[in-house]
């Protein structure tokens, strides 16, 4: 831990993780082992990754956490198999990945909706691909619609969506070939405090009803604490695993638990952690932007 | 500015009648030229000796035909191309500021060149048209491809979607919008070319009518004829729009 602050028995430096990560990778969903990831700019090669091991247990909720520019996308994006070209393994339910793999479903930061399908076949989409026919496919998308909080707008286009909505939509397209792992990246970043919150409550929800395994990337402490079992705290560039922090909140959940006093002292010691690498983030951007000036 | 309780058309329509009666007493006064402009009230008494005496229905289902032949022929050409410059990366390098050059160009200037091609005919006016319609149709159908969002190309990619899927269900669906600026933009050009070489050739529907009544100095039937098109271009362009919604819903 930072700053010489002392560590209580639910955080793990990156170290102990990687032992945990050997003995409990027979029962993970997704495991990352010793991923580095390498990018070449105009000034040279960039390790955006370096050597990132960690697993997620079946029907585990976790989030990735870090400061901006951390390698937080780069991650998912190899995890979905969006992305080649790097050192390591990714397994998914022991199958090792070199593409976007069957049982994993993505969740994009950046609006993914079609806004020339209405919510109803966005929502359908992947069962439209698969073949499935159209009764039984818009019988299988209403469900998912229902779940996610939109029954009534079937039939409504992105367009006369509010942001929240849309991200639902594209949640419950996901969800709607229900793959056995979730990884979502920063899926309320571009929404207010509240509706994240509300949205935090319905993911929750889902998630307790599907018992899917999860992976959430996320910069908001909040989001991260109310929603997982563990969180992955990355340094800044290169991205490593700084820590893995345990969230010792009961479950079910609710909203309610942001209110309590545990979940306070888990987003302070998580920010405890993540403020020495965003402020580096922040020098390192001041310091490149002053070169840019000069 | 809203004005409210008055429709946009009743305004659009105000301004116009405003705008030539103005005219209309301009004239009368001799403020304006009779001899240059002609008066509004002659222009609109005008149309039915057009459509008796001058055939402008007959004109107007040639001028059709020439357009309809010509947009289809700028719509499929220029749609293939501009998706085969988007898949062949090497050809758009190497071709696309050659397009964006004829786009620029006069190409009317070449009609003496599809006169002696096809010689004094339909075909020398619809390829003409062709001609001046098909680069904007394919800079817009590569640049729209070519804009299709990150996101949209990812949740393709993570649904392992093949090449041909994904671009039916995602690329091409989410171009549309920028395809259509480029065939509205396509076919503007290429009626303005078909009746301009209908004009030069003296051959076909209303732009030779035009050329026919200029030549007799009937200035009143000349601006008719000109609103005629006009106004047939609003409807057309209305039915491009109605077109557009239908293969792009959710605008």
């Amino acid at each position: 831990m930072s700053g010489g602050q002392p560590r209580d028995e639910h955080t793990m430096p990156a170290a102990a993780a990687k032992l945990r990560l050997a003995e409990t990778v027979k029962e993970a969903d997704l495991v990352i082992d010793g991923v580095t990831m390498r990018f070449e700019t105009r000034e040279g090669a960039v390790t955006a990754v370096d050597d990132m091991s960690f697993s997620v247990e079946r029907g585990e909720f976790v989030s990735i956490i870090g400061p901006s520019g951390c390698g937080k996308s780069t991650v998912f994006n190899i995890l979905g198999g969006l992305v080649r070209g790097y050192e390591g393994k990714v397994s998914v339910g022991g199958d090792l990945i070199s593409g976007p793999h069957p049982s994993i479903g993505m969740v994009f930061q950046e609006e993914s909706t079609f806004p020339w399908r209405t919510v109803l076949d966005n929502v359908a989409f992947p069962l439209e691909i698969k073949g499935v026919r159209k009764a039984e496919r818009h019988e299988r998308a209403r469900h998912f619609i229902d779940m996610v909080g939109l029954g009534g707008f079937e039939q409504r286009y992105p367009a006369e969506l509010s942001g929240g909505m849309r991200q639902r939509v594209a949640i419950a397209r996901t969800l709607v070939f229900e793959p056995k792992i979730l990884l979502m990246d920063e899926p309320f970043a571009a929404l207010d405090e509240q509706t994240r919150l509300l949205l935090g409550d319905k993911v929750l929800k889902i998630q307790e009803e599907l018992k899917q395994t999860t992976l959430l990337i996320t910069h908001n402490i909040t989001e991260a604490v109310q929603l997982s079992d563990r969180v992955i705290i990355m340094t800044f560039r290169p991205g490593k695993v700084k820590r893995i922090v345990d969230i010792r909140l009961p479950r079910p959940r609710t909203g309610d638990v942001v209110g309590s006093e545990a979940f306070g002292r888990h987003v302070a010691e998580i920010w405890n952690d993540l403020r020495e690498e965003a402020s580096r983030g922040m020098a390192e951007s001041e310091a490149g932007a002053r070169r840019g000036k000069g | 500015m809203r004005l409210p309780g008055i429709p946009p058309l009743a305004v659009g329509l105000a301004t116009i009648g405003l705008a030539l009666g103005t005219v209309e007493v301009l004239l009368l006064l001799g403020v304006l030229n009779q001899f240059v402009i002609p008066l509004p009230s002659a222009v609109f008494g005008s149309f039915g000796r057009l459509f008796a005496e001058e055939q402008l229905l007959e004109r107007l289902l040639m001028t059709g035909s020439e357009a309809l032949a010509a947009s289809v022929l700028v719509s499929v050409v220029g749609i293939s191309l501009g998706v085969l410059l988007y898949k062949v990366r090497i050809l758009a390098l190497a071709t696309e500021p050659w397009v964006a050059a004829v786009a620029a160009a006069p190409v009317v200037l070449a009609y003496p060149l599809f006169l002696v091609i096809f010689g004094r005919s339909a075909a020398t006016i619809i390829a003409m048209g062709f001609v001046a319609g098909l680069a904007p149709v394919i800079l817009k159908t590569l640049e729209g491809l070519k804009g299709v969002r990150k996101s949209l190309i990812n949740v393709g990619l993570s649904y392992n979607l093949t090449p041909s899927q994904q671009f039916w269900k995602i690329e091409f669906p989410a171009a549309i919008p920028t395809i259509f600026v480029g065939v509205r933009l396509g076919l503007v050009f290429a009626l303005i070319n078909l009746i301009g070489v209908e004009f030069l050739i003296n051959f076909g529907g209303l732009g030779q009518l035009i050329n026919d009544l200029a030549e007799r100095y009937d200035l009143a039937g000349v601006f008719a004829t000109i609103v005629f098109v006009i106004l047939v271009s609003v409807v057309i362009f209305a039915g491009l729009e109605r077109m557009e919604r239908w293969f792009r819903p959710g605008r």
